[in-house]
């Protein structure tokens, strides 16, 4: 196996309401979480590192391949990045055993999960031939995880990929995704939940990194975060009732 | 027994239609596609300007684009020059591959709207997770948005069909009225009415009315099964 590759990551641009100007590093190995109160941009931030979202100035960088500086932007399907988005988007058309192989090379390695580890840790075995439109949303979260997984990628993100699952299913699957070879981008709200899979954690509010470090349940710190960034929302509610008032 | 006296002029002009629809349904298909899939993958004024052209065909009199397809297959336009370096004389007008231009034109939109619904239904995502699979544009393009929006693809290719067999004066214009070449069934029918054929008329008009039918009636079973993905 190849030694742990960061990944580096700067962009500059419009994000949602804000200005955002932000760098960090996500070390090449175990889970990073990204936390910061909704609408900060969280799930924008992991777009522009599949590449599915462009900032105007950017670079982003797994080890020494380039995806992103001025002048250069790898398309999404060059990169070798795995996404569990938000909602499980399983492909309607397909089973769940054609979801499951439709990113997967003809042969993996790495050390990366099989098709049979995958279905019994993420206990889909009883569901391959089901389509994506008779399962529970639980279901469909296991599934694009599942997904994910084997199309064998070198940096996985995932976006609140855990929301829709039961506490036991959901610790299986938390120490499951701490034994993976690959390096973890994690976006969550669940600060339990944080704090068992990640070993850094990146805070970051109005599209500026606040800090990054290791993990220590610190709820004032999140707390402060959310006020500032609710901030311009705040202001424009204080508006509407001027007027109406 | 009816059919068998049917006169074989008839018969000649029906077998025409059939080819050429089919014909036009073919291209219509190749250039719909990859045209409504570029259409409905993000907005910008260019791709309006294009979809506006696209759309002419709707409003503009039929003859209005038939005068413009006779210059253009005409001997001194770029269908003659066609013509002579292919050896197939001087022009293109009154010939049945100048009627198959003219119908995939005047068809386009018919094929184009639906696919292009169709294809903006599907929404960003799928072809976001089939990248992120790394699936290239082009497999996720045959893998993923074509069998999402195929009932739409049909519905188009039903509708390019259809429109092509009821066109008449775009045939009218460029095709003439020569029997086996260019005298499709809309043309045949304006023929028997002049020679007051009713019985032979009388047949191609029900014919279209129940073939109308059953098109329309067909696009509506598709478009109830447009929804099922979306649950």
């Amino acid at each position: 196996m190849s030694p742990p590759r960061d990944l580096k990551v700067m962009f500059q641009g419009r994000l949602q309401a804000f200005h955002c100007d932000l760098a960090f590093t996500v070390p090449g190995q175990g889970v990073t979480a990204l936390m910061g109160p909704s609408g900060c941009g969280k799930t924008t931030i992991l777009r522009a590192i599949a590449g599915l979202h462009r900032f105007k100035n950017g670079f982003c960088a797994l080890g020494d391949v380039i995806w992103q500086k001025p002048g250069v932007f790898v398309p999404p399907h060059r990169r070798s990045v795995g996404y569990v988005f938000q909602e499980p988007s399983l492909l309607p058309h397909l089973s769940v055993r054609q979801n499951l192989l439709y990113g997967a090379p003809a042969q993996a390695g790495g050390g990366m999960p099989t098709l049979d580890e995958i279905t019994s840790v993420l206990g889909l075995t009883n569901l391959l031939h089901r389509r994506p439109a008779g399962l529970s949303g639980g279901e469909q979260q296991r599934v694009a995880i599942g997904r994910a997984l084997l199309a064998a990628p070198e940096f996985l993100l995932m976006d609140e990929p855990l929301s829709a699952l039961d506490r036991d299913r959901k610790n299986t699957i938390i120490s499951f995704l701490k034994r993976l070879p690959i390096p973890i981008l994690y976006v969550s709200h669940d600060s339990d939940e944080i704090s068992k899979i990640s070993s850094e954690i990146i805070r970051f509010v109005d599209g500026s990194i606040i800090r990054t470090n290791r993990f220590e349940p610190d709820a004032d710190t999140i707390t402060t975060i959310t006020r500032i960034c609710q901030q311009p929302e705040d202001r424009s509610g204080h508006r509407e009732e001027r007027r109406h008032g | 027994m009816a059919m068998q006296s049917l006169p074989p002029d008839l018969w000649q002009a029906a077998w025409l239609t059939v080819r050429l629809a089919t014909t036009a349904t073919i291209f219509l298909l190749a250039f719909s596609l990859p045209l409504a899939y570029w259409l409905a993958r993000g907005a910008s004024l260019w791709k309006d300007a294009i979809f506006t052209a696209v759309s002419l065909p709707l409003v503009l009199p039929p003859s209005v684009l038939g005068y413009y397809l006779l210059l253009a297959l005409g001997p001194s336009g770029p269908g003659g020059w066609l013509a002579r370096i292919s050896g197939a004389g001087q022009t293109l007008a009154f010939t049945f591959w100048g009627l198959v231009l003219g119908s995939v034109l005047y068809s386009l939109p018919f094929a184009v709207q639906p696919i292009h619904n169709a294809f903006e239904a599907i929404g960003p995502r799928p072809l976001e997770v089939a990248a992120m699979l790394r699936a290239s544009p082009w497999r996720a393009f045959w893998t993923v948005a074509v069998p999402l929006a195929w009932p739409g693809i049909l519905s188009g290719a039903i509708l390019g069909f259809a429109h092509t067999v009821g066109e008449f004066g775009i045939v009218l214009m460029i095709g003439g009225d020569i029997p086996g070449r260019t005298r499709v069934l809309s043309v045949a029918l304006y023929d028997y009415v002049e020679n007051s054929q009713w019985r032979e008329a009388n047949i191609i008009a029900e014919g279209m009315v129940i073939f109308s039918f059953a098109i329309i009636f067909l696009m509506s079973l598709l478009r109830r099964r447009i929804g099922r993905y979306q649950s």
